[in-house]
């Protein structure tokens, strides 16, 4: 199918392209979209605005979690409306919100090992090992592996494993054990920058010297500066290579 | 995967290469940085704030008079979403109360009500979308913060102000810079993992207009590591935060001494107006690049259309600086579906040179942003036609990221920028192997609301912090110092503002402003059908968009409130 439209992008720029159209079924209903939008574009053409379902609108925020089919394909997929194209035939869906309990915990008194794991989110031990988290991972992050790892209370393995996670919550969605891995995620992410960390001595002596008024002359006297000396200043400081 | 359009000036790149790599080692920069008159030269011919029609004068408000960029005067003269005199019950009997509301759930909004939390004061979160839809979430390369024993405060200091053209408040950036280590520390504490290098000190890079190296990073994705861990924390304090998504503030509400009141809400989900009273507000809901200025595509995120701004002034809140728009001098432009998404400046901080068509270096890669981006739409305008088209009628410049392993090593840019690589991946291009395509892209708030060092504003109980209050950037940010600001000054407010609360006694509740504005409105003969806050941009195509305009006026779609309005004979309750 090839029509003659005027797609209109962010930002109102506006210029007539010939698109090839395709066909998609957004909760069920027919709309002709471009084919090289993106899920969330199709369906902002398709005349709809999106209120739960865009954030960032460019991946890392996790807000337009959504399921689709192909056709002739029996599985159910997951992405990301920003950032997954359309194609011919899809038929989508966007989850507007992900119910789930976080726990809740003071961060001070957990210790960065299995026993947090054990307190904080025992659900994680149902965990059969069959993958689907990792499957439905918009990211393609390896989410099984990171829970094997909490597991086994690896913090530092889960914090590294899940580090780009956009907590989207897809993996929770389709877990059999009903696991809310993206919120371990952020456990040990937390975990490992409080406790796991090689301390910074030079961040130390540097707070040392804010505390003990160490710049105030400096910055009295830049503060108080006339504007013509403190752009000599500026242009003929030396720039570290 | 690049056309084939493309490859002639692909190969050009790939050409001249060996060459900028040894211009790279040399320890030299790679092009000469622009002096004070050159800078002047490219920002007044060819940054968007000097073009015509950029800019025009206020009629009604506090800047009455006063030159504003277009879009922003625009929604400052447009009506509001409430009719006053509906309110009043509401106002009797408001829906919520709280010691402290924070409008926005953004970076600064979850700091300052965990600093409120600290200081023992119990708050609210009203947010647009959900806690943590904000630019926040989005930034990539880094924060700046003076760490390092070769580097200073007060160099830090100079670095930012300069970089704002000497216009910056010296106060605010004094806090900015003096806090920043305290960040990092408070961060880490929270449980924020850090880039660092062996022996545990952090790992600093360059940023435009740094004269130290000075970013401190979490990958590329830094925004999303402090963003996850604040509303973490936020959610751990259930007794303390009280979080509202999806219920924007639209106006705010004054007592009859003139103080902030709290505000009154829209519920997305119902439609509802809902009424808070608060002892202090903060607002802090971030910047406008979802307003398209200039008609530029934009880096940020859904909401961001500069609330907070329009609220603050009809409540009385005198902005600073909103004449000048920051533009990122690397958004990408191809391919087509992401056109605008910011590629950080972290690529050149760690060696990425920006390049024309014939593959040639016609800028110093780190300038300050302004500067950067103005010599980047030079190249590519009409006077010096460097630049390189798109299909889909775009022009940009290359930005070399092959250069960075090949200067710090193989693996380094997979390891550095995860987030930067799957989104290329995404379109078969691996930017360890090619070059970006990019052009300047609407990035950033420099001014706001103006504040102290205690974010105050001119309206006692009011408080801002964040890319909606202005001061800090003077007329132009330098990179990571916004993921700095929100840190810093969302921290200042949660406890300045707790503090006040602790005092304060609200008088009768009113938003008599609010039809001040209007009668300011009409007086001025002002002829619009503008409502603000904007609340979400709409990017239905144009003809579908006339089709819903035939309801009622210029009202984002399904916001039209009329699935709340009353058919004739229906009225049951006289209003």
């Amino acid at each position: 199918m090839e029509t003659e439209i005027k797609p209109r992008e962010e930002g109102g720029k506006r210029q007539r392209v010939r698109a090839n159209m395709v066909n998609v079924f957004i909760n069920g209903k027919r709309h002709v979209v471009p084919e090289h939008a993106t899920i969330m574009r199709a369906i902002e053409y398709a005349g709809h605005q999106i209120i739960r379902g865009a954030g960032c609108r460019e991946g890392f925020c996790g807000a337009c979690g959504t399921i689709y089919r192909l056709p002739g394909d029996y599985k159910l997929h997951t992405g990301l409306a920003c950032t997954t194209m359309v194609k011919d035939g899809m038929s989508l869906t966007q989850i507007p919100s992900v119910p789930m309990e976080k726990a809740v915990y003071d961060l001070e008194k957990l210790t960065p090992d299995v026993n947090t794991i054990l307190k904080v989110y025992p659900v994680i031990f149902r965990c059969v090992a069959c993958g689907t988290c990792s499957k439905a991972c918009p990211q393609g992050l390896p989410v099984m592996d990171y829970i094997q790892a909490a597991m086994r209370g690896d913090i530092a393995a889960v914090a590294d494993l899940s580090f780009d996670c956009v907590a989207c919550g897809l993996c929770a969605l389709r877990c059999p054990a009903e696991i809310i891995q993206h919120e371990v995620g952020v456990l040990c992410k937390r975990l490992a920058g409080r406790y796991l960390r090689k301390e910074s001595k030079e961040l130390d002596e540097r707070l040392q010297q804010v505390r003990e008024h160490r710049f105030d002359a400096e910055y009295a006297e830049l503060m108080t500066m006339d504007k013509s000396v403190l752009s000599k200043l500026y242009y003929d400081r030396d720039i570290e290579p | 995967m690049y056309p084939e359009y493309l490859a002639e000036s692909l190969k050009a790149v790939e050409r001249t290469r060996a060459e900028r790599l040894k211009l790279a080692l040399s320890g030299q920069p790679v092009f000469p940085p622009m002096n004070a008159e050159q800078r002047k030269d490219v920002l007044g011919k060819y940054h968007p704030d000097f073009t015509p029609g950029a800019k025009r004068r206020v009629r009604i408000g506090p800047n009455r008079g006063e030159e504003l960029t277009t879009e922003v005067a625009d929604m400052l003269e447009a009506r509001s979403m409430i009719e006053p005199k509906l309110m009043d019950i509401h106002l009797r009997e408001p829906d919520y109360e709280t010691d402290l509301l924070i409008i926005g759930g953004g970076g600064a909004g979850c700091w300052a009500a965990i600093t409120a939390a600290r200081n023992g004061v119990k708050s609210m979160i009203a947010t647009k979308l959900r806690m943590g839809d904000a630019n926040t979430m989005m930034s990539e390369g880094g924060m700046q913060a003076a760490v390092s024993r070769t580097d200073s405060p007060t160099r830090h200091y100079l670095d930012a102000i300069g970089g704002g053209h000497f216009e910056n408040d010296p106060e605010l950036v004094r806090v900015l810079t003096e806090d920043a280590p305290d960040v990092v520390r408070d961060l880490e504490n929270l449980g924020v993992v850090w880039d660092k290098m062996d022996d545990g000190s952090m790992q600093v890079l360059h940023g435009g207009g740094t004269s130290r190296k000075r970013m401190v990073s979490c990958r590329d994705l830094i925004g999303a590591t402090i963003m996850r861990t604040l509303m973490d924390e936020v959610k751990n304090h259930p007794d303390m935060i009280n979080v509202r998504e999806f219920e924007p503030a639209v106006e705010l509400i004054l007592d009859d001494k003139g103080h902030c009141a709290g505000a009154v809400l829209y519920s997305l989900d119902t439609e509802q107006f809902l009424t808070v009273k608060a002892k202090s507000t903060i607002i802090a809901t971030g910047g406008f690049g979802r307003l398209h200025i200039r008609g530029f595509a934009t880096t940020n995120h859904y909401g961001a259309t500069g609330d907070g701004l329009v609220m603050a002034y009809r409540a009385g809140a005198h902005l600073k600086f909103m004449d000048s728009v920051q533009y990122h001098p690397t958004g990408a432009v191809f391919p087509e579906q992401i056109a605008g998404f910011l590629i950080t400046e972290k690529i050149r901080g760690a060696g990425g040179q920006p390049l024309n068509k014939h593959g040639e270096l016609f800028v110093f890669p780190r300038e300050p942003r302004d500067i950067e981006s103005a010599a980047i739409i030079r190249e590519c305008s009409p006077d010096r036609n460097m630049g390189v088209e798109t299909y889909a009628g775009r022009t940009g410049v290359w930005l070399d990221s092959p250069l960075i392993d090949m200067i710090h090593g193989e693996g380094y840019t997979r390891h550095q920028f995860p987030g930067m690589c799957r989104q290329f991946d995404r379109f078969g291009i691996d930017i360890v192997k090619r070059p970006m395509l990019i052009y300047p892209s609407l990035h950033y708030q420099n001014g706001g609301v103006g504040i102290n060092e205690r974010c105050e504003t001119n309206i006692p109980g009011l408080y801002v912090a964040g890319e909606a209050s202005g001061g800090v950037h003077g007329r132009n940010r330098l990179m990571g110092n916004s993921v700095l600001d929100y840190n810093v000054f969302g921290r200042r407010a949660g406890q300045f503002a707790s503090e006040y609360a602790k005092t304060a006694k609200l008088g009768k509740l009113s938003v008599a402003h609010v039809n001040a504005h209007c009668t300011e409105i009409d007086d001025e003969g002002i002829d619009t059908d503008l409502v603000s806050p904007l609340i979400l941009p709409s990017y239905t195509p144009e003809d579908v968009k006339i089709q819903q305009m035939a309801r009622l006026g210029n009202i984002p779609a399904r916001h039209s409130m009329l699935r709340s309005r009353f058919t004739p004979g229906e009225r049951k309750t006289h209003l």
